[in-house]
């Protein structure tokens, strides 16, 4: 499979007036008929496998959320361990609120990752252009080093990067968070493939009015690009939302640190409080979950076409 | 290709040749310019970060203040002997093995079963793919307390049904496949949806065909549907393999590498030896061995697909 089997799909009926005649199409296009079969034990067999492994997975989240309920007491409770005996709670959110801090690090985690997901995205369009588009010397050594450095682990470059830090006087700030999760080789190779599917018939009229390479970079290839734009930028942004290495190694400060860093930090300095524990996890978790709850179409296309690494 | 269309745009340019910004255009070739500003990040945080980093190895740099100086490959030396890192590579290798198969089988049976195109769609995709988007500081929190030995949800779903509850992370044994069972609830929603994908994908006129010859359920999954993904499976596996090599981040957080380093990943025994331990020329060293390992990996996957593919 490749990208622009997945692109050129379109992925539903462009002229859908109702949703439910819409969902009536796409059953009729790739209902049970085709894969299950019409029969009713099937559906009822799927239906249940679906269901136990629904509920498998959504525990450990209702766990957390019953916990975080809860009062202390409770929730450390080896014998009720279900229901509380003192009733439902907001004590733990309240205490985690009043705190303070996971807000700064709600915001840290959010200005890191737009700051990561810009920069990323800005920098490897244009290079994705460079590679695809235009001429000049070196061009085929330097994407050759581009697809060789994807195999490179971020992780082995924790002790060169903390030194480089360092060096520069950037231990503790956002640069130093910031700067080393923009280098994405893999994102530069996603977008210049993708650069590479664009007709080049479009430029052309552009070139004969006399369009330079930054007027049809910005003019053509920009706008022709949006969907691929943002299922990276999407991609790019969860990424560094979670990401937890880097951020854990370049910040001591309590006051930059993300919310994957700033959360645990916490837990072993305040010790064992399990409804504020799970409180926090709640709180933390739900922007992403939010996000994903609107816009869950954006995020599956964007994993979908980004996720394999232009493989 | 370009060559010939690249020519009126460098015309105007050489009219107005004068200032700064003309300059650098006339002497700079517009590609270099597009390229430039990745190329220097990559430069100083990939290639720079690289060269330093195998230099480091060849030394006895430290954290705590004195002047680093040259040991030549006494470092590597040193990991070769190092019982501590052959534990981490091991339980690394160990992690790959054990928590390969089922991120992948399981994230197929899921999205086989969302496909059929039973009702719910929103609710299956959500529940299983949301855990994805939870930070790892989340993950490390809620299943350090779902495995919490007295007050955990799972010993005391285990103790309901008259069965004993486990140390999950304190018994040797346990630990590590503890830890794969929370890996697998956390990331297995991203391989579901890779394979969600793929499976939109597959033409219908081949499971009309199938259904014109009257294959039922059954023989369009093994004759249609599982052949039509037999390439996805291998690129999500590869990817997969990759990923799990390089974990750290939720093993650090409900372990710490423990017990004994019975769960020490690779990359958590290159932190601890640099910012725990405070030597960095020797954490370098095995930031490369981990390299080494990445690379061997890739390699075999490599031959292995290209041999496939022919």
């Amino acid at each position: 499979m490749t990208f622009a089997d997945l692109r050129t799909r379109p992925a539903r009926p462009t002229v859908s007036p109702l949703p439910a005649a819409r969902r009536a199409r796409r059953g009729a296009q790739r209902g049970p008929n085709l894969t299950l079969g019409p029969t009713r034990t099937a559906r009822a067999l799927g239906l249940a496998a679906l269901a136990v492994l629904a509920v498998i997975w959504l525990l450990p989240m209702a766990w957390a959320v019953l916990t975080a309920f809860k009062s202390e007491q409770d929730a450390s409770d080896p014998v009720h361990w279900i229901w509380p005996q003192a009733g439902f709670t907001l004590d733990g959110f309240r205490t985690v609120i009043e705190r303070g801090d996971l807000p700064l690090w709600m915001w840290n985690s959010f200005f890191v990752s737009a700051a990561v997901t810009l920069v990323t995205v800005a920098v490897s369009a244009a290079a994705g252009y460079a590679f695809s588009r235009t001429v000049f010397r070196g061009r085929r050594v330097l994407f050759a080093l581009t697809i060789a450095s994807v195999l490179v682990p971020p992780q082995m470059l924790i002790v060169p990067w903390f030194q480089q830090m360092l060096t520069l006087n950037l231990v503790d700030t956002y640069a130093a968070v910031i700067l080393p999760q923009t280098v994405a080789p893999v994102m530069v190779f996603i977008l210049k493939k993708h650069f590479d599917t664009i007709p080049r018939e479009l430029e052309e009229a552009a070139r004969l009015d006399g369009a330079g390479h930054a007027r049809i970079f910005w003019s053509v290839m920009m706008p022709l690009s949006r969907p691929m734009l943002a299922a990276v930028s999407i991609f790019v942004f969860i990424g560094a939302w979670n990401n937890f290495l880097w951020p854990f190694v370049s910040t001591s400060d309590p006051a930059l640190m993300t919310l994957p860093v700033g959360i645990t930090a916490v837990k072993d300095a305040y010790g064992v409080n399990y409804a504020q524990t799970m409180a926090s996890s709640v709180l933390a978790a739900l922007p992403l979950v939010l996000v994903f709850v609107f816009f869950q179409r954006h995020i599956v296309k964007s994993v979908a076409t980004t996720g394999l690494g232009g493989q | 290709m370009s060559t010939p269309l690249a020519a009126p745009d460098r015309a105007p340019a050489g009219d107005r040749a004068t200032g700064p910004v003309a300059t650098v255009r006339r002497l700079v070739p517009p590609g270099l310019l597009f390229a430039l500003p990745f190329l220097v990040l990559f430069a100083l945080f990939m290639v720079w970060p690289l060269v330093h980093g195998a230099w480091m190895s060849l030394t006895d740099t430290s954290l705590s203040a004195h002047d680093p100086s040259f040991v030549g490959l006494d470092n590597y030396a040193e990991a070769l002997g190092d019982a501590d890192m052959w534990q981490a590579v091991g339980n690394t290798v160990w992690f790959t093995a054990v928590s390969t198969v089922p991120l992948v089988a399981v994230a197929l049976a899921m999205a086989l079963l969302v496909h059929t195109g039973l009702p719910g769609q929103w609710v299956w995709r959500l529940a299983f793919f949301a855990p994805y988007l939870l930070p790892v500081g989340v993950i490390g929190l809620l299943w350090g307390w779902l495995y919490q030995p007295d007050l955990g949800l799972y010993n005391h779903l285990l103790q309901a049904a008259g069965l004993d509850g486990f140390a999950w992370l304190s018994d040797k044994d346990v630990a590590l496949h503890a830890i794969v069972v929370a890996t697998l609830w956390w990331t297995v929603g991203f391989n579901f949806l890779l394979f969600l994908a793929a499976l939109q994908a597959v033409p219908d006129h081949l499971y009309e065909a199938a259904a014109l010859d009257g294959a039922g359920a059954w023989r369009r999954l093994w004759h249609v549907t599982l052949p039509q993904l037999r390439r996805i499976t291998g690129v999500v596996t590869v990817l997969q393999i990759l990923a799990s090599l390089k974990v750290f981040d939720q093993v650090y957080l409900l372990t710490k590498g423990g017990p004994d380093g019975a769960t020490r990943p690779v990359v958590e025994y290159l932190y601890d030896v640099g910012f725990t331990g405070y030597r960095l020329g020797y954490a370098s060293a095995i930031s490369y061995v981990f390299f080494a390992l990445v690379v061997l990996v890739s390699a075999v996957q490599f031959a292995a697909f290209r041999r496939r593919e022919k």
